[in-house]
């Protein structure tokens, strides 16, 4: 587990960019935090590091946002599968050469893959975040223990 | 003539559409109730609906327009974006149809549909400003001519419509919230002083986020503190947070690029205080506001068919590998 504090927005959007540019094809991250601890912003950062021009916003009306970036990026929000146990095809997504990213990935978890990157996001006051990454594989672990702030 | 398919979130419809302009039938099934039992659209509910819906809607759209397949040009349907096992009902729909009837198939992206609704209310005069605002989009497109659409302006986090419907359950209101707010709303007073979110000078961009996360750490601090919240007021607030700036975003957009015409469009649009300021703000200017009825604000396929007659006089067909396309862009 690696654990990092961010003192402002940008902070938080620095070492998540980080994270992308390290990623590789067919990572999974999950992605989880309370409404407003910035969840959106983590995932801009995410995109620049994969090269993404485009805006990435709420993905939370189609559940699925895809994005072109030097690989492509899947940005879902499973919130309103809560309680459904509905398979929209997760495994199409994680084995398609490309970078998932999960929020309320808890509503999902018997689809997720072993191999995963869980992020969470605590909100420690207005500007401050607790960044907690837990790695489920070894690539994924020398991912994190390279990221400095 | 163009039967028009969509089913892109939660409403089956069908609609036949004569020459882009008239419409001789509109039949949307709606599942409103089916998912205000749930707080919000859920997929699976979705597409299992869409499915029994779709052969009655398909016939009742023939019937009321007084045609058969015989008389149809070409069968159009939504690809994107939206959810994908909602879209690929009605895709399959529109490709079996057209391939037992020889027609041709006409893809159509969702928001082109909902611009091309007004076009069913009133001639487009070029070059057009369309603001387009409901639950999963917040667009500025500009226009020069048909099927022809550049995005100015976007959300850079949730759609206007979401952030309502994420107010409105942080107040304990019943799914969808924007109706539920705009009522409200005319009985409050803007006295909590929400943020306006500008962004940076020229941005035609929208951000509802921090309004979001404002109004929430707000009745958060509220309810631990045990006083009272004047639910009529954060209403009143909220709205006029979310309303000032797309105002404000839409009339500078529409002077910079010197547009003659301004379409409202999308499930927002039937918002009667976003209609009321839009109207009194361009009513002293040279541009010409449309706003559709409340039936065409909302999902239905009869935009589509508006939408899909440009592209079928450019003969812009799709193949039958059409797929549904969640994520598709303009």
């Amino acid at each position: 587990m690696y654990k990092f504090t961010t003192i402002n927005e940008n902070e938080t959007q620095r070492l998540a960019k980080q994270i992308g540019e390290k990623l590789m094809p067919n990572d999974v991250l999950t992605l989880d935090g309370d409404l407003g601890a910035g969840k959106t912003t983590f995932t801009k950062g995410l995109a620049e590091g994969l090269a993404v021009k485009r805006t990435v916003n709420s993905p939370t009306f189609t559940i699925v946002k895809e994005y072109k970036g030097r690989m492509p990026l899947y940005h879902m929000d499973v919130y309103r599968l809560e309680d459904s146990e509905e398979d929209i095809g997760f495994d199409d997504y994680f084995n398609a050469e490309g970078v998932t990213v999960i929020e309320w990935s808890q509503f999902i978890l018997d689809f997720l893959p072993e191999e995963r990157l869980q992020i969470n996001i605590k909100k420690i006051d207005e500007e401050r975040r607790e960044i907690i990454l837990t790695p489920h594989s070894d690539h994924l672990n020398e991912l994190c223990k390279e990221l400095k702030l | 003539m163009i039967l028009a398919i969509e089913t892109s979130c939660d409403e089956t419809a069908a609609a036949v559409v004569q020459g882009g302009t008239k419409l001789l039938s509109n039949v949307v099934a709606t599942q409103m109730d089916i998912h205000q039992k749930f707080g919000g659209v859920v997929p699976e509910v979705a597409s299992r609906h869409h499915i029994e819906q779709m052969t009655v809607i398909l016939e009742q759209a023939l019937t009321e327009a007084d045609v058969t397949m015989e008389n149809i040009d070409a069968v159009a349907v939504t690809e994107g974006p939206g959810l994908v096992g909602a879209l690929l009902v009605g895709v399959n729909a529109a490709k079996a149809l057209a391939y037992a009837h020889g027609k041709p198939v006409i893809g159509v992206h969702h928001i082109a549909g909902h611009i091309y609704a007004n076009r069913l209310e009133k001639e487009f005069e070029f070059p057009l400003l369309s603001l387009v605002v409901s639950g999963g989009h917040t667009e500025l497109i500009y226009m020069e001519e048909h099927g022809e659409y550049e995005i100015i302006g976007e959300t850079r986090d949730d759609a206007a419509g979401e952030a309502y419907d994420k107010v409105a359950k942080a107040l304990s209101l019943p799914y969808p919230g924007g109706p539920q707010i705009d009522r409200l709303a005319q009985e409050g007073k803007d006295t909590y002083n929400f943020p306006r979110s500008y962004l940076e000078e020229g941005s035609y961009d929208f951000s509802f986020s921090g309004l979001k996360t404002a109004v929430i750490n707000k009745l958060h601090h509220l309810r631990q503190k045990g006083e009272e919240i004047d639910v009529e007021n954060v209403a009143t607030s909220f709205q006029e947070s979310v309303i000032d700036v797309l105002v404000d975003k839409t009339y500078d957009a529409a002077k910079d690029y010197g547009v003659k015409q301004l379409i409202v469009a999308g499930g927002v649009s039937a918002n009667k205080t976003l209609r009321a300021r839009m109207e009194q703000r361009f009513a002293e200017t040279d541009v010409e506001l449309t706003i559709p009825p409340l039936y065409l604000c909302t999902d239905n396929a009869a935009m589509i068919g508006a939408a899909a007659s440009v592209e079928y006089h450019k003969q812009n067909y799709a193949s039958l590998n059409l797929n549904a396309n969640p994520g598709l862009m303009m």
